[in-house]
């Protein structure tokens, strides 16, 4: 039952650019990744076919464009899990639903003393708008201390938990510097056990594990399309039923209300509460296309062959000399990227000079500064893989990195 | 397009002023947290010249040679004159087409100079963007 890699990559046009003479080996995919034809000719389609605004008419096209949103946001429940179509609700990114919680249900239920925990490997987009709370609303934020596999203390988690001012848990499903999974079903539990809530950023895991948010008992899940071979510009954010009905709006305008006169508004029912304005709707169905064809693809042979290239990258790269990965040891415990330094030589340098030669990877801190910070270094390059990528494209990144390393090499 | 060549890898790899000055005038660290570059330049200035300088960091091969084929152009040259310095002066020196992703690593040598000399004159620092310039 092995993967046939060269029928997906057949299905990317984008993977038969060059770079001068070089074909384009695209290692950057936590960041975004390509699109399938599939995706591409459905939203297109879209445009040519059924373009209408939503919601706002009773002609066919309009009825068509409706139904086609609907179904979008079905076919996204389905593949978390979600009891409802109604607990999906759209945004621009996971960045957007990440605020959209913050600012809704953080400023509606979090009081002065109040305390959100987040781990030191978050990403900017799940710790900035808390921040923002802090600063606005006087709430705390507790730190979770990872070690430097990324590892969390369980024990310190409960710890910090116990005295029951932590109202929410946020976290990430897998880290998009680290590689590591944490154990979000686990979080959940010691988060319930404690009066907390959880929310899961899953903005890298959804591409790379199967999520169930009724298994894991999740509160709170956000990730993004671009991320899972959707077009940018659509977000998910998925509540309990029960939370999304008790939250304020979070934008005003069209299509979020049921009512509105010179007093005041009342708002529509979920999700639309919470889609002001005319949505991203060709994004929105190309999001639930691009589900399809990754089931199609095989979801779950999709994961097993992406954990493979992780765990054959993570290998290899450790056979070069003066590289450091960052991360668990154990390849196993791997998923999504491997990111690592080199002595002496700069991220940029590094991911300037692979440029150049058609291979692409990422150098900075990846919207990661504490984790960076805690690691004792400014900045990292990262690799990460997705369905389409090969071990030979991993073989010849990493042999351009000894070759980088040669050259730079005072 | 190649961006590493020998005068710039020979900078990188023996650069030139690197280390601190003892008894420095002005010491003024600049940052670009974007990408995790950072330079510290001493300057010391007598008779409105730059006496003497050095210079250290961490960062890319771009930024460290810049800073270093720059050094060699401060030594000895008046404040003022040092101050009137455009991103072509050091783009000139690099020898290469520096793209806008590498600029701001290009272009950390001028910043950090600049904003010395406003910490020597008790003046505001300037941005980046009056930095890079249109």
């Amino acid at each position: 039952m092995t993967f046939d890699v060269s029928a997906v990559r057949k299905q990317f046009p984008i993977l038969g650019k060059t770079v001068a003479v070089h074909p384009l080996i695209y290692l950057d995919n936590a960041a975004t990744t390509q699109k399938p034809t599939q995706m591409l000719d459905r939203m297109l389609k879209f445009y040519l076919e059924q373009n209408a605004n939503v919601h706002r008419s009773f002609h066919a096209l309009a009825e068509e464009a409706t139904l086609a949103y609907d179904e979008a946001r079905k076919r996204v429940a389905d593949f978390i899990g979600a009891k409802f179509a109604h607990e999906i609700v759209f945004t621009k990114n996971a960045t957007e639903a990440l605020n959209l919680v913050a600012k809704t249900w953080g400023q509606k239920s979090l009081k002065p003393g109040d305390a959100v925990a987040l781990t030191l490997m978050e990403h900017h987009s799940n710790i900035v708008p808390w921040l923002q709370l802090k600063e606005s609303h006087g709430i705390n934020i507790e730190w979770i201390p990872v070690d430097r596999e990324g590892n969390l203390d369980l024990n310190s988690i409960e710890r910090i938990l116990k005295p029951k001012k932590v109202k929410l848990l946020s976290v990430t499903g897998l880290s998009n510097v680290l590689g590591c999974l944490p154990p979000i079903a686990e979080l959940a539990s010691i988060a319930h056990s404690a009066g907390a809530k959880i929310l899961i950023d899953a903005a890298q895991l959804v591409g790379h594990r199967t999520i169930d948010v009724k298994k894991i008992d999740a509160d709170f899940l956000v990730f993004s399309g671009h991320k899972i071979y959707g077009p940018s510009g659509i977000g998910v954010l998925y509540g309990k039923e029960e939370l999304l009905k008790s939250m304020p709006p979070f934008l005003g305008g069209g299509d979020m209300i049921q009512s509105v006169t010179t007093e005041g508004f009342t708002c529509a029912e979920l999700p639309r509460k919470f889609e002001a304005g005319t949505p991203p709707v060709p994004e929105a169905v190309g999001l639930g296309e691009a589900i399809i064809w990754f089931k199609k693809t095989g979801t779950v042979k999709v994961h097993a062959y992406m954990h493979d290239l992780i765990k054959y990258a993570y290998r290899r790269l450790k056979t070069v000399k003066d590289l450091t990965i960052l991360g668990p040891k154990d390849p196993e415990k791997r998923a999504g990227s491997v990111s690592f330094t080199v002595k002496d030589i700069h991220p940029h340098d590094l991911t300037d000079i692979l440029g150049e030669k058609g291979i692409c990877l990422r150098a900075g801190h990846h919207c990661t500064q504490p984790l960076h910070k805690l690691l004792g270094i400014n900045a990292s390059t990262r690799l990460s893989v997705a369905v389409y990528n090969t071990k030979a494209e991993i073989d010849v990144c990493v042999d351009a990195i000894e070759q980088t390393i040669r050259l730079l090499h005072k | 397009m190649d961006l590493y060549t020998e005068n710039i890898l020979d900078h990188f790899r023996h650069p030139r002023f690197a280390g601190e000055l003892k008894a420095a005038t002005v010491r003024h660290k600049e940052e670009n947290l974007s990408c995790g570059d950072e330079l510290t330049v001493d300057l010391k200035i007598e008779n409105r010249k730059i006496k003497a300088l050095a210079w250290h960091g961490t960062g890319c091969a771009i930024s460290q040679a810049a800073m270093s084929m720059f050094g060699e152009k401060l030594e000895g040259i008046p404040v003022k004159k040092a101050q009137s310095l455009k991103p072509e002066n050091v783009l000139k020196l690099l020898g290469v087409k520096i793209g806008p992703r590498r600029m701001k690593c290009a272009l950390l040598s001028l910043h950090a100079v600049k904003n010395a000399i406003h910490k020597h004159r008790k003046e505001p620092a300037q941005s980046w963007t009056e930095t890079i310039g249109n």
